[in-house]
């Protein structure tokens, strides 16, 4: 077997019950490289990573790590032959120190049997100035920002010999500034020597960071590509399969009367500290209000006191000229308020309940779909047949239990439900977060669809693309303050940028 | 790992199967105490179904069971775990026999539907204390319902001996107004079978019509798969844990209500008799199904009468508290199996498994020869003879053994059956 080469995956099948999740899927990553693999959600890309991590066995195929050929039966086989995963969700004990969490599960041991935390501190500090990467190791998991954490993630696989790293979607839970510090850890690791392979499906960062691509759809590869001969348009077309608008052309629309009112919202997050400090902002009808930040700085909070799941400490909130401070979730829906929240899995979805039961969530106690307190069955699988069609939901078994879809496709049904509920006023949260560029495109399409039939939406987003490209007036927030109110055509990423890490705008523009 | 999905009907083959093999298993307990398990089940079956007698024993045992069995299993469906049966049933019953005794010549379709009522109630107010106080607190249900079952134990044996006492011998109350007694639908012998088994076939239905086709099952359900996404479709959870305790309670005060208006006619101190507790295995053995629930009802009613008919024979009916436990383990034990099904579906790890288990199985099987082997005086004659203590700790010891070997061999025996039929849907699927 060619010897240049880290990671060789030939072949590869992976069948679940239904589904072919992986078709004769071929991939060369280079010694040394930082490999990009691209795709929709349900691509298929996560499970060939975890064929590689040992974590799924192929059913075709044959893998060869630095030309010797493996069979991996568990994570302990593939850590052994060097290889090392960063996952998407961190697999950290919050109450234990960064030290304890990199050293965890193969500790150094005084006499055998004693915990050595002396020794295991001078490892985890020489790893991290070796490669950069800043860590506190005395401090625990629960105390430091997300960015560290994932270094933590990161010296954990160093830490246990890792020569390929499995980067599975780490941008996901970062700020614009965490991502470009990964980046350069990034890149420090490769002058170091070490093998990358980066999931993503956020072009502008592939572009940055890869060398070489590998573009999945439907668990076939339709794209070998050098990052250095490509551009965006080509990557999302092999995704998508088809020609994708990057931008959203946003007509001029103008906003009609004020439907939603806060006036100086105060909210406490779970630890009772203050989240949201005296905020008040209005959006009207036809009018698309962005709320940018970083995560964190009472965005959360905001959005639930909103929706009636936290509770308003002090100050009020007007819907449609009414008083709705502290109403809950039921009477809010009442008056056509709809939420998509931030997190899907928590809020969004009951994953046991089917997808025709998850698409009246919210709903259920409205004609047709209940009827002097029972349930009319017929009239729900009508709605979901109805939905599953309009909003293009995959697969179209509106029978399968919710938890079985795709994230993209979780996300649709989601939607699909919000917005069947026609709203007047509409709260989106991280629309788009974890999906890929064919259902970003279709959410934002929607939203602005939305705003031509006169809904107000209120859209917080760590994004600023995307607040940017769909909000008709930007709010900054810093530690549950607004920090300025701006026009995305008279400001630019920067001036955002100083605000989002507390600068307010008469300062920026001072 | 996640559990596979398995077919609608997966839900009654557990339960089957798993029935099957703790007979299987408890045979093995049979033989080693020297009798003939084909007589003994012939004999726990006659006496459950034998004759029309045996038959009415068996429902009368029955009725009560559903009930709790619902009352468990409607809470688990709602995310709440109610271990307050017993004190529900026995305040339910404990009311209805205030109301009951003190009614005086009253059309019995008023005096029945009264009393019915009042025990409902009682059950209800009992299960919701614990409902509230996990709705506004966030006290676990687990605790405060035990703490109210001793409550219920103590107040109701109080009354019984104190106020409410009658005669000598059991505490008990007075006899309940003849208005308020169950119609009797069958008389065999000593045994009035009444139409509680009507109100229990009922209740199950209803609970069925309330958690399938009703917007009230909806939100129950979903409170209890997610509480987060519940309050979020605009459902109150505070709301529904009060009103699924309280709807749990009222069908175990039901319970107290049949055994005092359709056996007992009176309250006595043994009236529940753990029935509240055994409601927790049945509604795990039903699947937390209604119907379901009707069948695991019958199934401990049949062991529980069966078992006398065993007494009599001369085996201990002990025997079918170990089908009962090896019933509810393998049930529980299905979760497990699906995961590690899961798991095995990877061919070499399936290799890997089973010569594990392998191993296993016959380093127990070993040590369970051994120790038989040890338990035997005759072993011992050389020495000059073994004290009895001594060969009954060595056939206790095989004993346990035995049963460890037996039950890892059903879990894998059931394993390999779920991994056969998911390989066969497969090809389907595939296909």
């Amino acid at each position: 077997m060619e010897k240049e080469y880290a990671v060789v995956m030939k072949g590869i099948v992976k069948r679940f019950p239904g589904v072919l999740a992986n078709d004769h899927v071929d991939l060369h990553v280079k010694k040394g490289e930082i490999h990009a693999v691209v795709g929709e959600n349900g691509a298929g890309k996560t499970t060939l990573m975890n064929q590689l991590y040992g974590l799924l066995h192929p059913d075709e195929g044959e893998i060869y790590i630095f030309g010797k050929k493996v069979n991996f039966r568990g994570p302990r086989d593939a850590i052994e032959n060097g290889i090392g995963m960063v996952h998407q969700h961190f697999m950290l004990v919050d109450n234990l120190t960064v030290a304890e969490n990199v050293v965890l599960g193969s500790e150094s041991k005084k006499w055998g049997f004693m915990f050595d935390l002396s020794s295991a501190k001078k490892v985890v500090k020489e790893l991290s100035e070796k490669y950069g990467l800043y860590v506190d190791v005395d401090a625990k998991i629960e105390d430091i920002p997300v960015g560290m954490q994932q270094r933590v993630e990161i010296l954990k696989t160093l830490y246990r010999g890792a020569e390929i790293l499995i980067f599975d979607e780490p941008t996901a839970v970062l700020t614009p500034q965490e991502t470009e510090e990964l980046f350069e850890v990034m890149r420090r690791l490769k002058e170091a020597g070490k093998t990358m392979i980066f999931i993503s499906h956020k072009l502008n960062e592939v572009m940055e960071i890869s060398d070489n691509i590998t573009v999945m759809r439907l668990g076939k590869v339709t794209a070998n590509l050098v990052t250095s001969e490509t551009n965006p348009r080509e990557i999302a077309r092999a995704m998508v399969g088809r020609d994708v608008v990057l931008r959203v052309e946003k007509s001029a629309h103008k906003p009609k009367e004020v439907v939603f009112e806060v006036e100086n919202l105060w909210v406490k997050d779970n630890r009772g500290l203050d989240a949201v400090k005296g905020i008040s902002f209005n959006v009207r009808a036809g009018e698309i209000v962005g709320i940018a930040g970083v995560a964190g700085n009472g965005q959360t909070e905001l959005v639930e006191a909103i929706s009636g799941l936290r509770k308003v400490e002090k100050g009020s909130i007007r819907l449609l000229g009414n008083d709705v401070t502290n109403l809950d979730p039921r009477k809010l829906r009442d008056m056509r308020l709809s939420h998509i929240p931030e997190d899907r899995l928590k809020h969004g979805l009951i994953v046991q309940y089917p997808a025709y039961y998850n698409l009246i969530l919210g709903q259920h106690w409205w004609r047709p779909f209940s009827n002097n307190g029972f349930l009319d069955h017929n009239a729900i699988y009508e709605n979901a047949k109805d939905l599953f069609e309009k909003f293009d939901i995959r697969p179209r078994n509106w029978r399968m239990l919710g938890g079985n879809f795709s994230g993209g496709n979780q996300q649709k049904i989601v939607v699909a439900r919000e917005l069947n509920a026609k709203p007047k006023f509409i709260v989106v949260a991280q629309p788009t977060r974890g999906l890929d560029v064919g259902a970003i495109e279709f959410i934002h399409k929607t939203l602005l669809k939305l705003r031509k039939e006169d809904v107000a939406i209120l859209l917080i987003s760590m994004e600023l693309e995307e607040i940017f490209s769909l909000s008709d007036r930007i709010l900054v927030m810093y530690e549950g303050e607004i920090m300025g109110q701006v026009r995305p055509e008279e400001t630019t990423v920067e001036e955002v940028g100083l605000m989002m890490a507390g600068k307010k705008l008469e300062e920026v523009r001072a | 790992m996640k559990a596979m999905a398995l077919p609608r009907f997966w839900a009654f083959v557990v339960p089957i199967v798993s029935v099957i093999v703790a007979l299987l298993i408890a045979s093995i307990v049979i033989i080693m105490i020297g009798k003939d398990p084909i007589q003994a089940y012939e004999i726990l079956f006659k006496g459950a179904f034998g004759s029309s007698s045996a038959i009415a024993n068996t429902i009368v045992k029955t009725t009560p069971l559903i009930l709790t069995g619902l009352a468990v299993g409607f809470g688990f469906r709602a995310g709440v775990f109610n271990i307050g049966a017993e004190g529900q049933m026995i305040m339910g019953a404990l009311m209805a026999t205030l109301v009951a005794i003190n009614l005086g010549e009253v059309p019995p379709f008023l005096a029945i539907s009264l009393v019915m009522l009042t025990g409902m109630l009682a059950g209800a107010g009992w299960a919701a204390i614990a409902g509230y106080l996990k709705a506004k607190t966030g006290a676990h249900e687990v605790v405060t319902t035990i703490m109210l079952n001793w409550i219920a134990t103590y107040l109701s044996s109080y009354m019984v001996q104190v106020p409410l006492a009658v005669g000598s011998g059991t505490p008990k109350s007075p006899e309940i107004a003849s208005s308020a007694k169950l119609p009797v639908l069958m008389t065999v012998g000593a045994i009035n079978m009444s139409a509680g088994i009507i109100i229990s076939v009922i209740a199950a239905i209803l609970l069925y019509i309330l958690l399938e086709k009703t917007t009230m099952g909806y939100e129950v359900k979903a409170a209890g798969f997610n509480p987060y996404a519940a309050e979020y479709g605009g459902i109150s959870i505070s709301k529904n844990i009060t009103l699924t305790m309280a709807i749990s309670g009222a069908l175990a005060g039901l319970a107290g209500v049949v055994e005092l208006m359709g056996v007992h006619y009176r309250f006595l101190g043994t009236l529940s008799g753990g029935k509240g507790f055994d409601g927790i295995s049945i509604a795990l053995i039903g699947q937390n199904n209604p119907i379901g629930i009707i069948f695991a009802a019958l199934l401990m009613g049949a062991l529980r009468t069966g078992s006398n008919e065993m007494q009599f024979a001369g085996i201990p009916k002990h025997i079918v508290m170990i089908v009962q436990g090896i019933v509810i383990f393998l049930v529980a034990a299905d979760r497990i199996v699906r995961t590690s099904m899961a798991v095995m579906n990877e061919k070499k790890t399936a290799i890997d498994e089973t010569r594990k288990f392998l191993k296993r199985a016959s380093i127990s099987g070993g040590l369970a020869v051994a120790f038989w082997f040890l338990s035997s005086e005759k072993v011992w004659n050389w020495t000059g003879g073994i004290s009895s203590h001594i060969a009954k700790t060595f056939w206790i010891l095989a004993l346990i053994m035995l049963l460890t070997v037996m039950i890892v061999v059903a879990l894998y025996v059931i394993s390999a059956i779920i991994s056969a039929f998911m390989a066969f849907r497969y090809k389907r699927v595939k296909e």
